[in-house]
């Protein structure tokens, strides 16, 4: 093999191409990564980490203004938007190289470029790599995993400006806090940034067309979370329609229908944060079998896309958009194709964070969709109230809910909100991946004083009923 | 130090065989002489004996691979505590090669020779109730309410544990494949009247497995027809009388041995009968292989005698005195007995009237011939007394329909009647 013969190449570095890539090394088979932009993809660079570093300043912020609560004091508390961002772009920085190193220690290649399909030699595939439109490099590689990723779906008469409209990528890298911000759609994205702006002192109106906040969330979860936004200061209009927008100088005006009534908006900036459209664009996919369907890759429970040699996995292929979907399947793709026995991803054990203030964490079914499956369910609730460790804390406000098949006892489902549960929802996923059913969960041992408490409680609430409540 | 253990050859020309299923899991001890797995051809299943002791390490090639290649490793044999190799220790000596090494078929475990399984079904595959199951919590609740014998189901998940999905298939089974066999392990009724209970040996397993698949797969139907035996019984008699008193060229034909060159006569005459049914198409053999049962203390075996339409009556009946005697004393080779085209059950000296057999798959066809008496018959309008049996074809319609029965059974009884073309 030259150096442009591969046994497998991944299009794309996000959390998908890059964990494939290291997998398919471990396995012994000559990889290579095509990134267009930075290692790491927008998990590492525009998504996840970034705005992880950015909330934990928000929390700080919220922390700071109410250290009375813990006796202390403290006067003119303020902080450096500059220096906010500025360390949320070290920290992707820092870990987009990282992934460079990791990528260079497995002998993983990484061609720096824009990968698309260039025909078949034999029965290799053949991919072209360019750079600014002229070409870097042909290679030819026995498979060939698509692992382009997403981005931000853009509604006509929003489309980003960079100064008024932003998407995700503007409104992380803020120059100056804006005093008033819209954020169009309550997903997890849009939930983050009105936390974020929220809790550095930002008026924030959230603006969702369904009839709740989050609304792959439980129901009681959504309601939950509605409230404590709103009790923080944020103002929420549900079902709502947004009418035409009018662009001043350095603000925006527009009206929203909500409620039956018409609520008249002006606004210092707006985020759009309304879904994604996958990267399907350009990959040379004409005149081969991959299907696409709704700006993703039609693909079988092994990530396969009915062409010889061509996978596609995460973001690409579909919902949920997550990261750890895309990394699971990018191992479980090469593992596939190394011949090894794989277990297709079971949808209901991906669990799902927000991590908003209060954060939300969930795995499987929700109490609708069980009953919806037509289970027999039994539900637990425990508040964070019951919980000694939560309270001393100062964080009281939250609920675990368990979701039971009545039947069976399998943990069909699992929704917190709260201090912390994006920390703990993988007890509950262990549980689901492990089938444990509810004598499993009610007969382990949880440590105490945690908030992880809750989740117990929240067993025997389901059944013989809760202790501290 | 880890052993390969090898897919063995059940006969001199076997290359390769499907490795139906594992008896043994990974992680179990194994002694030796335990049976380990069951290897099919496309004729028979034979189980696999451990020649080594040890734990089964791991199982290399998954129950259900069709075209195992013969002396191919099939499993890793580990001594106790050791640690697993992920692949088959590559043996570079040639000694540690054939099936010498670690596994031998059992002779003589395969009853009326068998036909490849249909796909497995979970709940068909009777696995070893003996040592721990691994299965999910959720797996053995489902199960437990549902009255699924977890041992007879095969787990897919993380090293082969037992999940959810693999309970649920199990259930669905019998209602999504109504062809399938019925599951053979049954929930045991619960009995408690006095009583003895006779293990079952696993030979009395293998025909209870097929014999369940046959009748519950193949869709039987019978056709019954009387036929005059004196013809044929004094040409037996005027036969044996020419025959030398002793010395090689002497032989002392049975009724059976004319029926079996009568059968194979009829098959050359009546070819479509000596057939095979498969999805794709139906298969017409060009050799008449007469698989003719014998009941063995723990069981049954159909020894096979081949081309028995070109063979003369005397080769016939000493083939089939020797074959036999082998049966009954164990001693038959796979390939004595794995095969045949076509079957006949004789259960004439036992006085029977008549019987319907259960046909021996791959093939469509089995011939039950009853004991041939003294009946009242009527010749010409008038009353006569002739010799009479009564033989029941069973036949798989899916390749044998009505009046192509109907000829071949009309057929065998001109042969019969009119027996001078078995000299011939």
């Amino acid at each position: 093999m030259n150096k442009t013969e591969f046994d497998l190449v991944v299009v794309g570095g996000g959390p998908g191409g890059y964990v494939a890539a290291i997998r398919a090394a471990q396995l012994g088979l000559k990889a290579a990564v095509v990134e267009a932009n930075h290692l790491g993809g927008i998990c590492l660079n525009w998504g996840c980490i970034p705005t992880k570093a950015l909330l934990r300043a928000s929390e700080i912020n919220h922390l700071l203004h109410h250290l009375g609560e813990f006796g202390f004091a403290a006067d003119n508390v303020r902080f450096d938007l500059q220096k906010v961002v500025k360390r949320s772009r070290q920290v992707a920085g820092q870990l987009s190289s990282g992934v460079g190193h990791l990528l260079k220690k497995n002998k993983v290649t990484v061609f720096d470029g824009f990968g698309a399909l260039a025909g078949k030699d034999g029965s290799r595939r053949l991919l072209s790599v360019t750079k600014d439109g002229k070409p870097v490099a042909m290679l030819s590689a026995q498979n060939i995993i698509l692992a382009t990723g997403a981005r931000a779906r853009v509604l006509p008469g929003l489309e980003p400006d960079g100064k008024l409209i932003w998407s995700y990528r503007e409104a992380m890298v803020p120059t100056e806090m804006p005093k008033s911000l819209l954020v169009i759609g309550s997903g997890a994205i849009g939930i983050e940034f009105a936390s974020f702006y929220r809790n550095m002192g930002a008026e924030v109106t959230v603006v969702e067309v369904l009839d709740r906040i989050l609304p792959v969330e439980d129901e009681e979860i959504s309601a939950l979370a509605h409230k404590a936004f709103v009790k923080q200061g944020m103002t929420i209009l549900t079902g709502a329609k947004i009418g035409p927008i009018t662009k001043g100088a350095d603000n925006v005006s527009l009206s929203v229908e909500a409620g039956g009534k018409t609520h008249a908006l002006t606004v210092d900036r707006v985020i759009s944060a309304v879904g994604i459209v996958g990267n399907v664009e350009n990959l040379g996919l004409e005149g081969t079998a991959v299907t696409v369907e709704r700006t993703h890759v039609k693909v079988d429970a092994t990530c396969f896309t009915g062409e010889p040699g061509i996978y596609a996995i995460g973001d690409l292929a579909g919902p949920p958009w997550l990261a750890h979907k895309a990394s699971h399947e990018g191992v479980m793709c090469v593992e596939a194709i190394a011949g090894r026995h794989v277990h297709p991803i079971d949808p209901l054990n991906i669990p799902g964070c927000t991590y908003c203030r209060p954060q939300i964490a969930s795995v499987g079914l929700t109490e609708a969709r069980a009953k919806e499956a037509g289970h027999k369910v039994r539900v637990g609730r425990f508040p964070f109230i019951g919980n000694g460790k939560a309270i001393a804390m100062g964080e009281p406000e939250g609920l675990v809910k368990t979701v039971f098949d009545a039947e069976t006892g399998e943990l069909l489902g699992a929704h917190m909100i709260g201090a912390e549960v994006t920390e703990m929802i993988q007890g509950y996923v262990i549980a689901r991946t492990s089938e444990l059913t509810d004598a499993e969960l009610k007969e382990t041992v949880f440590p105490h004083p945690t908030i992880s408490e809750a989740m117990h409680e929240a067993v025997l609430a389901a059944y013989d009923g809760a202790l501290h409540i | 130090m880890s052993v390969n253990i090898l897919m063995p050859a059940l006969s001199p020309t076997m290359t390769e065989g499907k490795l139906a299923r594992w008896l043994k899991k990974e992680g179990e001890a194994i002694a030796s002489g335990d049976v380990i797995a069951e290897i099919e051809t496309d004729k028979a299943t034979m189980e696999v004996e451990a020649v080594d002791e040890g734990t089964l390490g791991r199982i290399l090639v998954e129950a259900g691979t069709e075209g195992v290649k013969v002396n191919a490793p099939i499993a890793i044999l580990v001594a106790d505590g050791e640690a697993v190799p992920d692949a088959a220790p590559t043996a570079g000596a040639p000694e540690a090669a054939p099936a010498a090494q670690a596994a031998t078929p059992a002779v003589a475990s395969a009853p009326p020779a068998a036909a490849p399984a249909p796909a497995p079904a979970p709940v068909g595959e009777a696995a070893p109730k003996a040592g721990r199951v691994f299965a999910s919590p959720l797996a053995r609740r489902i199960a437990a309410q549902k009255g699924v014998d977890l041992g007879a189901v095969k787990g897919s998940g993380p090293n082969g544990r037992i999940v959810r999905r693999d309970v649920e298939a199990a259930l669905a089974a019998p209602v999504a494949a109504p062809v399938a066999p019925k599951a053979a392990p049954q929930p045991t009724p619960t009995i408690d009247v006095p009583h003895t209970a006779v293990p079952n040996s696993s030979v009395r397993k293998v025909i209870a497995r097929r014999l369940t698949e046959a009748k519950s797969t193949i869709p039987h139907f019978y056709v019954a027809m009387d036929v005059e035996l004196d013809a044929l019984l004094a040409l037996r008699a005027q036969l044996n009388a020419s025959s030398p008193a002793e010395g090689p060229g002497a032989f002392k034909l049975s009724v059976n041995d004319l029926l079996i060159k009568a059968v194979a006569v009829t098959l050359r005459r009546v070819p479509k009968v000596n057939a095979s049914y498969t999805e794709d198409a139906t298969i017409l053999y060009d050799d008449v292989d007469v698989s003719v049962a014998v009941s063995v203390p723990d069981g049954l075996i159909t020894p096979i005698i081949r081309n028995a339409d070109r063979k003369s009556l005397s080769q016939i009946s000493n083939e089939a005195k020797e074959l036999i005697a082998r049966a009954r004393a164990g001693k038959l080779k796979p390939q004595e007995f794995q095969g045949g085209s076509f079957s006949i059950s004789n259960m004439g000296m036992y006085g029977v009237k008549e019987f319907s057999a259960i046909i021996n798959p791959p093939q469509a066809a089995i011939l039950a011939i009853a004991a041939g008496e003294k009946r009242a018959v009527v010749k010409g309008d008038a009353l006569a007394i002739a010799t009479v049996m009564t033989v029941t074809l069973s036949v798989d319609h899916r390749v044998v329909d009505g009046a192509l029965a109907a000829e071949w059974v009309a057929a065998f009884r001109s042969m019969v009647e009119s027996p001078l073309s078995l000299v011939v």
